[in-house]
């Protein structure tokens, strides 16, 4: 299990507008194991998208570009890696499948077409040989009449069905690294509940790594094994799944759970967190969250805080646990939190 | 409380098809097919359901936006389907509809203070002073600033913007407002802002809402009762707790377990159904839910069954309880 296969190493990725630089990932670090699924999450804005597309180098630039930082896969960087070898590794050892399925299928070639492209790219094969692979693709993801679906186009088939077509062609390499953007945000429940099933059983069936990118707790908690919460650019908390949800430390984590209206619980009033989330430039100071958090004090205003290890293998972005402050934040807590 | 101010009896709305060389009408797409249900005043009643099933041609047919089929609708015991066009214009001023895309219901060349005072003029309050110092306070009602009104929906944020189209649509005071979809653009943090307006709203000005969304922790949150769509029939409709606590119709059992809860000790028992939603046009015979439920048996593929009162308010479409 601790075979790491996706590491990032401080990636800062910027882009370049008229209006100046925006550091939209902002020296960001995760890792994935072998067999593992990773949630990445956090509201519309946060960088996870950006980040999981600088692991493919397919960050629009301009305006976009990777500014520093590594992304190792399998022990060699590609952060600065030729197109050439990019080429190589797309959909052969590392694959994505994005959230609107639609957009990502090309309308006008049959779904065989582009399944038998992607295939024949990155495997010796005959364009029969690569049809019948295909098929064998089609119907693992569980697609009934694969035979004759191959020959279909994207529009006919329904938005769940072109979510597994986009799985079946993302797995047709075996892949060591799935990157999944929001799969099932387009979805309805019980569709998504089907998707999230079928990821489930390959990432069990292929020990393929998954990195999940939600803004979704529920499918987190359904799907990942560790979680990475990013907020305005920066991971602001990682952990296991069950310490993440049962046990947020992040005060950010902490609201996000909190204003989840709940099917289990009765609530008149939801929790929510004050304000929204801020534009991010390169000269802002102190920590994002600060202008939103409950328990800010002087010093997140003026110094963006470090991941500090919270407990064994956790880090949470945040100076209440910073050593030295403790003492001084026990009594700012205690004075204005609970609301 | 217990007074119904809308009642829904019968309502169809069928899209014509066409094709061929004139035209000629081909089939219909049975979006919303023989749905009723009362609202009583000051209550939340949440629709939910899947994409395609019906729930905002629904409300969007309650206002007239879509013209209805065929049925009734009994807005303060008035049939608003029998008034003409100018009588519904007056009506419209009780009853109000805010939309899912708050960056496609806002008109981009239009300060926020036109946006909001164009009901108000529309509805007689012709002078300008009048009008400015009423968006001033609606405004103020939706958690904006004053200073907001010269300002244009670019430079809000999607929660904001939302608060803008509530701000309209509480402008003439209405009694019903219509919710399709309020807050499924909008992040979670900003989501429960929204929500929490939302109920106050309803507490301080007595309103009446029908709030129509596919997240149903979402609508088991605001409402008080809640009515399940499929395939543009109304399977089940009850009392939220009881709903979500003791659902009855199998596709309401299998749309509540296949929400992903934020727990990981929450094992429950998922229906995974089989297959997709089956196309409006050519809905299966019998019981639209035939096709895809885990339960169904030989009658369900032939006699359609009957929306009725199984105990207690708790109405269900389903052979299972007849």
């Amino acid at each position: 299990m601790s075979d790491t296969i996706l590491e990032l190493n401080n990636l800062h990725t910027h882009f370049f507008t008229d209006s100046g630089e925006i550091p939209a990932v902002d020296g960001v670090s995760f890792h994935v194991n072998k067999g593992e699924v990773v949630g990445v999450v956090g509201e519309s804005g946060c960088g996870k998208s950006v980040t999981s597309l600088s692991v493919m180098q397919l960050v629009p630039s301009p305006p976009g570009r990777i500014v520093s930082g590594e992304i190792n896969f399998k022990g060699e960087n590609l952060a600065f890696a030729s197109e050439k070898r990019m080429r190589q590794i797309r959909g052969n050892e590392i694959a994505m499948i994005f959230q609107e399925p639609m957009t990502s299928l090309d309308p006008l070639y049959s779904i065989g077409n582009q399944l038998v492209e992607a295939i024949r790219m990155h495997n010796k094969m005959s364009k029969k040989e690569a049809r019948l692979k295909a098929i064998e693709m089609l119907d693992l993801v569980g697609i009934p009449r694969a035979s004759e679906v191959v020959d279909e186009f994207p529009h006919q088939l329904s938005g769940g069905m072109r979510q597994r077509v986009m799985i079946a062609m993302a797995m047709a390499c075996d892949p060591e690294l799935l990157i999944a953007d929001e799969p099932t945000t387009a979805l309805d429940v019980t569709i998504q509940a089907q998707i999230l099933d079928l990821m489930r059983d390959l990432n069990k069936q292929k020990d393929t790594g998954i990195l999940l990118i939600t803004h979704d707790l529920g499918v987190v908690a359904e799907m990942c094994d560790r979680v990475v919460v990013m907020y305005a650019g920066q991971v602001v908390e990682e952990g296991t799944v069950r310490e993440i949800l049962k046990d947020p430390k992040h005060p950010y984590t902490k609201g996000l759970i909190r204003s989840l209206p709940n099917l289990h619980e009765k609530e008149q009033k939801l929790y929510s967190i004050p304000g929204t989330v801020p534009k991010v430039t390169m000269d802002s100071v102190g920590c994002r969250f600060a202008p939103r958090c409950e328990y800010a004090f002087g010093r997140c205003f003026s110094e963006n805080p470090a991941l500090y290890e919270t407990e064994d293998h956790r880090y949470a972005r945040c100076f209440l646990y910073d050593d030295f402050e403790e003492q001084e934040v026990a009594t700012h807590a205690g004075t204005d939190s609970r609301s | 409380m217990q007074e119904p101010i809308l009642e829904v009896n019968h309502l169809k709305k069928y899209f014509d098809i066409r094709g061929g060389v004139f035209g000629k009408k081909v089939g219909a797409v049975k979006a919303v097919d023989d749905v009723s249900f009362t609202v009583n005043e000051g209550e939340i009643l949440g629709i939910v359901g899947e994409s395609g099933c019906g729930k905002s041609t629904t409300g969007k047919a309650l206002l007239r936006l879509i013209e209805p089929t065929e049925g009734e609708v009994k807005f303060n015991d008035q049939d608003i389907t029998q008034v003409n066009s100018e009588e519904m214009r007056q009506l419209r001023r009780d009853m109000q509809i805010i939309f899912q895309d708050p960056y496609a219901s806002l008109n981009p060349r239009h300060t926020v203070e036109k946006i909001v005072a164009e009901p108000l003029l529309v509805h007689g309050m012709t002078n300008a002073k009048e009008r400015k110092e009423r968006v001033k306070e609606l405004l103020e009602i939706v958690g904006l600033r004053a200073y907001h009104a010269s300002r244009y929906p670019h430079q809000f944020s999607g929660g904001q913007r939302q608060r803008i189209g509530i701000a309209r649509a509480l402008a003439n005071n209405p009694k019903l407002i219509i919710c399709d979809e309020p807050v499924s653009a909008l992040d979670v943090s900003v989501q429960s802002q929204i929500l929490n307006l939302m109920s106050d709203l309803r507490d301080q000005f007595n309103l009446t809402y029908l709030f129509i969304a596919h997240d149903l922790s979402v609508v088991k949150h605001i409402s008080d009762r809640v009515g399940v769509m499929y395939l543009g029939r109304m399977v089940e409709l009850a009392d939220k707790d009881e709903l979500y606590e003791n659902p009855k119709h199998p596709y309401t059992q299998a749309l509540l377990s296949a929400v992903p809860v934020a727990d990981p000790d929450e094992t429950g028992e998922r229906i995974i159904l089989q297959g997709d939603v089956p196309s409006p046009s050519n809905p299966p015979s019998g019981c639209p839910f035939h096709t895809r439920c885990p339960q169904a048996m030989d009658i369900c593929q032939e006699v359609t069954p009957t929306f009725q009162d199984h105990s207690d308010q708790h109405y269900v479409a389903c052979h299972l309880y007849e």
